[in-house]
């Protein structure tokens, strides 16, 4: 069979997958399956830049997407009313206070002569800096945290249209990504792995302590849409009016064209990205990453920058993750610091990067979208599962109870055997890499 | 000025817990270590490795203790423990058996086994939670205190109490009886040496004759005897919740890269350094302050560096500047 053919028909089935929930549940739940779908392959794009071009192994995705939340909520909803007076600027000069600190300190560290001079100056910095940065912090957050605190008690964001923030997301991440592959790069493979899985659950930490940020663990909601409200719609005579020309009622008219807008939206994103990502890869620059990954000694005898061009490809990958998280929470319209899993934001997102074929930009699409598919399926699949499993047994008997309640559980252990029976058996996906 | 009082405070808050914590990461890190020092890759499974050898402690203990079986004043779950190690050395050499073994007679990419060892994690973690629940579950019993806050007080008639619960004195001295045993075998045993040679230069241990097949199998022994440990004295000290082992994940790493990968007397010396951070910045020292500073002197604030919603953020920050500065760690690992 030949490749595009065979390509064709791995997006054909998923597409017939997702008709097939379209006819038997509801085109909405159709619908969100493809707009997740469509944000979990700009994920695995960004992973599939990381590891399959690369080599690189991050298993902090959770922390840049997280990231790209913050970005919404900072540039989607409005200021707080009062907030940047109470206490905005001093948080700021707080934080510029904490940079400066570790720019001196970095200058210290190269300037002066190795001995104890240096540790004296350098601690004599670092404590002075940080009583300073949290002398000005404390009673800022403090003021800002006081204001409304049932509403708002939070700085707010910039009151700018939400899709500004998807760039900035990007942005963020891609600060993110510089610091931990500054480090962690040039050293061995797994210490970008350790390096990245510890940002990740410090952003993580950060998003839900810090409450004049992003409210914290109290969450954000109702960030502004790009998209028209459905309410609107059901007001706008032209529209009702065009929904019933065409046979459908007003509600579920509006449910259904905000979705196709949002699913317009996010595959004008993943069509640039692609489009992107198959240009570098096909470009001198995408070669070398290749001939780097194949052989790092070889590459760096040829005289390339192996370091510099890792951190290049990991802050991109990274990048693209931080946009794909600020789609998400432009969907979701909240920002729920609570609900970031590794399991469902790092390992799922590998997972379709290695079912798809690591190395292959379609095949970290088609990855995105099956294993999204999956995820969404196998709970029911578990559920009907453990009742077919127990339907010898009486009701209220303990191990019935017990396995019928696990079965939300069985995620885990479905994606985990997953990963590994494809990297045992096809370790190459199911669009190999050419 | 009030050093005695100062300084059984600060023993009560920051020394006691520290020297617990530590012991547990020190454990955990040795398992780590090991397995980098033989198999040459970071083990994310670690930290589900301890919660399933714990969650089977557990499920044993809550067995004794319906025959009624108990161990005096000390913890059912010490009983329970060597079965509990049988059960994770059975479980994590079927593991190897299963998926580890495949990709070392390819001779695969560490990177690889990172991989591989994050999908062991999560079928791991989802076996523990299938049959245990994500629930916070108990299984301490035995005597709480070895001293309490009001015994000491009675005793010494201090102001400040110094409580010492049973659990981390076990942990403590678990940890000191199961590392002498550790270093017992790793230097005076003929299997212990053929490990050490084999991790210093696998060509030249194949070439004297030493199996790696051997040896590999008794690295996955001796983890799963730190890693059950590990995970019990963990649970028993806090509480058994199966994703806080996950959570572990990055101090014990951490510990195991700041003494140096592939080192067990750097994972034990880092496992203490990440404690005695962990809780000293995570400590609000107004109490101690108080006493230590002349009168009228005394801090108004909790003098608290950090929350402790952060304390990963301070094995995190470690681990940078370790990278940073010595990537090889305090004593000398085995990667740059």
């Amino acid at each position: 069979m030949n490749e595009t053919l065979r390509n064709t028909g791995l997006f054909a089935i998923i597409a017939a997958l997702i008709v097939f929930t379209g006819f038997t549940q509801s085109w909405n739940a159709a619908l969100l399956i493809i707009s997740m779908g469509l944000i979990s392959s700009i994920m695995a794009l960004g992973v599939n830049l990381q590891w399959g071009f690369a080599g690189l192994f991050n298993v902090g995705i959770m922390g840049f997407v997280a990231l790209g939340g913050l970005a919404a909520v900072l540039i989607g909803m409005p200021p707080t009313l009062g907030g940047w007076s109470a206490g905005g600027w001093g948080v700021t000069a707080a934080l510029l206070m904490g940079a400066v600190t570790i720019f001196a300190t970095a200058l210290v560290a190269k300037r002066m002569r190795k001995g104890w001079l240096r540790m004296v100056t350098i601690t004599a910095i670092l404590v002075a800096g940080f009583m300073l940065f949290r002398a000005v912090l404390d009673p800022a957050v403090e003021a800002i945290e006081a204001l409304n605190p049932a509403q708002t008690g939070y700085l707010g964001g910039l009151g700018l249209p939400v899709i500004l923030a998807w760039p900035v997301g990007g942005l963020l991440a891609a600060g993110a990504a510089w610091i931990i592959g500054k480090t962690a790069l040039g050293l061995r493979s797994d210490y970008l792995a350790i390096a990245t899985l510890g940002i990740a659950e410090i952003i993580i930490a950060v998003l839900k302590n810090e409450d004049w940020l992003a409210r914290g663990v109290k969450n954000v909601i109702g960030i502004p849409r790009p998209v028209p409200y459905e309410i609107d719609l059901q007001n706008d005579p032209g529209f009702v009016e065009r929904a019933a020309s065409l046979g459908f009622d007003p509600v579920e008219a509006s449910t259904l064209w905000v979705k196709v807008l949002y699913v317009a939206l996010f595959a004008g994103v993943l069509l640039i990205l692609l489009w992107l990502s198959q240009r570098a890869l096909h470009s001198p620059w995408g070669r070398m990453l290749r001939a780097i990954r194949d052989n790092e000694t070889a590459a760096e005898a040829m005289g390339k920058d192996v370091t510099a061009r890792h951190l290049q490809v990991f802050i991109l990958g990274s990048a693209i993750c931080g946009i794909a998280g600020a789609m998400m929470t432009t969907l979701d319209g909240q920002l729920t610091p609570g609900s970031y899993q590794p399991l469902r934001f790092t390992f799922l997102i590998w997972v379709m990067v290695i079912v798809g074929g690591s190395g292959n930009n379609l095949g970290a699409v088609l990855g995105g979208f099956l294993m999204w598919y999956l995820w969404v399926m196998v709970e029911p699949m578990g559920l009907w599962l453990m009742n077919l499993v127990t339907m010898g047994m009486t009701d209220g008997y303990w191990l019935k109870d017990h396995l019928i309640e696990s079965a939300a559980h069985m995620r885990l252990m479905t994606m985990g055997a997953v990963l590994l029976l494809v990297l045992r058996f096809s370790p190459r996906g199911l669009i190999p890499e050419k | 000025m009030d050093l005695l009082n100062a300084f059984i405070a600060l023993a009560n808050y920051v020394l006691v817990p520290g020297i617990a914590y530590g012991s547990q990461l020190a454990l955990g890190a040795l398992g780590v270590t090991l397995v980098y020092g033989i198999l040459r890759f970071s083990n994310f499974a670690h930290g589900d490795t301890m919660a399933l050898g714990a969650m089977s402690a557990v499920l044993i203990t809550w067995g004794f203790q319906a025959i009624g079986l108990h161990l005096w004043v000390l913890p059912t779950a010490l009983l329970a423990l060597p079965l509990a190690i049988v059960f994770t050395i059975v479980l994590l050499l079927g593991t190897d058996r299963l998926v580890y073994r495949f990709y070392r007679e390819k001779k695969a990419k560490p990177v690889i086994f990172v991989i591989v060892s994050l999908g062991v994690t999560f079928i791991y973690n989802g076996i523990t939670r299938f049959i245990i629940g994500s629930d916070d579950q108990n299984f301490l019993d035995g005597e709480r205190f070895i001293i309490s806050a009001r015994t000491f007080k009675k005793m010494t008639g201090l102001e400040e109490g110094l409580a010492i619960k049973t659990t981390q004195g076990l942990t403590v001295v678990t940890a000191i009886i199961v590392v002498a045993l550790l270093f017992w075998f790793l230097n005076k045993t003929r299997s212990g040496k053929s490990m050490r040679a084999y991790s210093d230069n696998e060509d030249l241990a194949l070439l004297s004759g030493i199996n790696p097949e051997r040896v590999v199998m008794i690295t996955w022994v001796i983890v799963a005897c730190l890693a059950t440990t590990a995970g019990v004295l963990y649970g028993l000290d806090k509480s058994y919740k199966p994703f806080t082992y996950f959570q572990l994940l990055l101090p014990i790493f951490a510990s195991a890269i700041v003494g140096g990968l592939g080192n067990p007397v750097g994972a034990i010396a880092g496992g203490f350094v990440i404690a005695f951070s962990e809780v000293t910045i995570t400590y609000a020292w107004k109490k101690v302050l108080g006493y230590l500073m002349p009168t009228g002197f005394e801090p108004d604030s909790l003098v608290q560096l950090m929350s402790t919603d952060y304390k990963f953020a301070v094995s995190f920050v470690i681990l940078l500047i370790v990278l940073l500065f010595k990537p090889t760690g305090l004593f000398k690992g085995q990667s740059v």
